[in-house]
């Protein structure tokens, strides 16, 4: 089939972009959408025109990499799918597609479809780990866990950062992606150990780097590629609230 | 890095590392022989020299660049593909999960030379064009003997 792509192209963080419309023809519908853009690139290439650039790696949906605006949408049109799982079989001969990177402020555009995500990493470097020493999978497997809380936490687990919350976000919000995170942790006893710390800090950090605050729109939960539900945000806003209380008292 | 911006030639990095890839992965797969090992090792040489003369990497160094950075993996699986192939064509024995045809038993089976080849090879590179220095590690067992592993 043949498309007109608009893509997003943008020199650097301090130029301004624009998009910019390309023929994308002989695309086969088996293609995935991040193969599409592979083939273009090596027109693009050939015409002597610098490729478009985007991010990915692991390309089969587990690592976060991947991520753009397909039709204003974050990751496109279907449900629970990263960018990189999506087949051009969803889209029609003729169509017109529109891609841009994650739009928020917390997330500056490095160059075309590839944005700064370095915020999330500090979110977690304050507070989405477990420092206590939980020894070996033997010890590990000697811990009862009832069977609905190693659920709920494998749920929250599923978070691959890949951001589609905050770029859903009219807010730019990263509650569902920091709630995620805690609930994973906290909803295990390994984890429990440090859960006040761990919501003060990273609610902290956060705030600090910029993401707005949640007005449960829900935006988030339609966008995440991993189907992360609003109760793990519940679930975060009632620990941080325990945990500030706890800290006021003592 | 400026040296691959600067060649601006005619083919993309892309094409190179299909070509390569193919050719390692039809001469130096999962069954080889001392044919196909020399074969590949006349080839690559000449992929390179290609490559450091048309290849065509368009942007600059000082920004993100990911033609830039293929084309310096693609530098590196160069010579790192040569390397791969001395290695398989110095040991002359069917060990593990690769398969020199030459060395079989009867029944189609991977022979191995433990003889000559209980041995871990560390290559050092010594630079494009240069024949790479062997290191020998020694495999040794002190509570168990090595054996032929069978499934049948
Ligand atoms: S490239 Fe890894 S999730 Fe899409």
């Amino acid at each position: 089939m043949n498309l007109t792509l608009r893509v997003w192209r943008q020199k650097s963080a301090n130029t301004s972009g624009q998009f910019v419309e390309y023929k994308a023809t002989n695309v086969s519908t088996d293609m995935s959408f991040l193969e599409m853009l592979d083939v273009l690139n090596e027109d693009l290439i050939k015409r002597g025109e610098e490729q478009i650039a985007f991010d990915h790696d692991c390309r089969e949906g587990i690592c976060g990499m991947c991520g753009l605006v397909i039709n204003g949408k974050p990751h496109g049109p279907l449900g629970a799918t990263t960018t990189c799982q999506l087949h051009m079989r969803t889209f029609k001969d003729g169509d017109t597609i529109t891609i841009e990177p994650w739009r928020a402020s917390p997330f500056p555009v490095i160059k075309d479809l590839v944005v700064d995500r370095s915020a999330f990493d500090r979110i977690i470097q304050s507070g989405g780990y477990v420092s206590v020493g939980t020894g070996g999978a033997p010890d590990g497997n000697t811990i009862p866990i009832p069977k609905e809380d190693a659920d709920k936490a494998m749920d929250a687990a599923q978070c691959i950062g890949c951001g589609a919350c905050v770029a859903a976000c009219k807010n730019a919000s990263a509650m569902l992606f920091v709630a995620a995170k805690i609930s994973h942790l906290s909803l295990l006893p390994q984890g429990r150990v440090e859960q006040d710390m761990r919501a003060l800090n990273m609610v902290a950090k956060m705030d600090e780097e910029g993401f707005g605050n949640c007005t449960n729109t829900g935006s988030c939960e339609a966008a995440c590629p991993k189907e992360i539900t609003l109760d793990n945000i519940a679930r975060m806003n009632r620990q941080y609230m325990k945990a500030l209380f706890k800290s006021n008292l003592s | 890095m400026n040296k691959l911006l600067s060649i601006k030639g005619k083919r993309t990095v892309t094409d190179f590392h299909r070509e390569l890839g193919k050719l390692m992965w039809d001469n130096v797969g999962m069954g080889r022989t001392e044919a196909s090992l020399k074969q590949t090792l006349e080839r690559i040489p000449e992929i390179r020299s290609e490559f450091w003369e048309n290849v065509n990497v368009l942007g600059e160094g000082n920004d993100l660049n990911p033609a830039l950075e293929h084309a310096g993996r693609v530098a590196d699986f160069l010579d790192f593909g040569e390397l791969l192939t001395y290695d398989a064509l110095m040991r002359e024995e069917s060990c593990g999960g690769h398969f020199r045809e030459e060395y079989q038993t009867e029944d189609g089976e991977a022979l191995r030379n433990d003889e000559k080849f209980s041995h871990v090879s560390a290559w050092e590179f010594k630079g494009t064009d240069q024949y790479p220095e062997l290191n020998k590690e020694p495999l040794v067992y002190e509570e168990i003997k090595m054996s032929q592993r069978s499934y049948k």
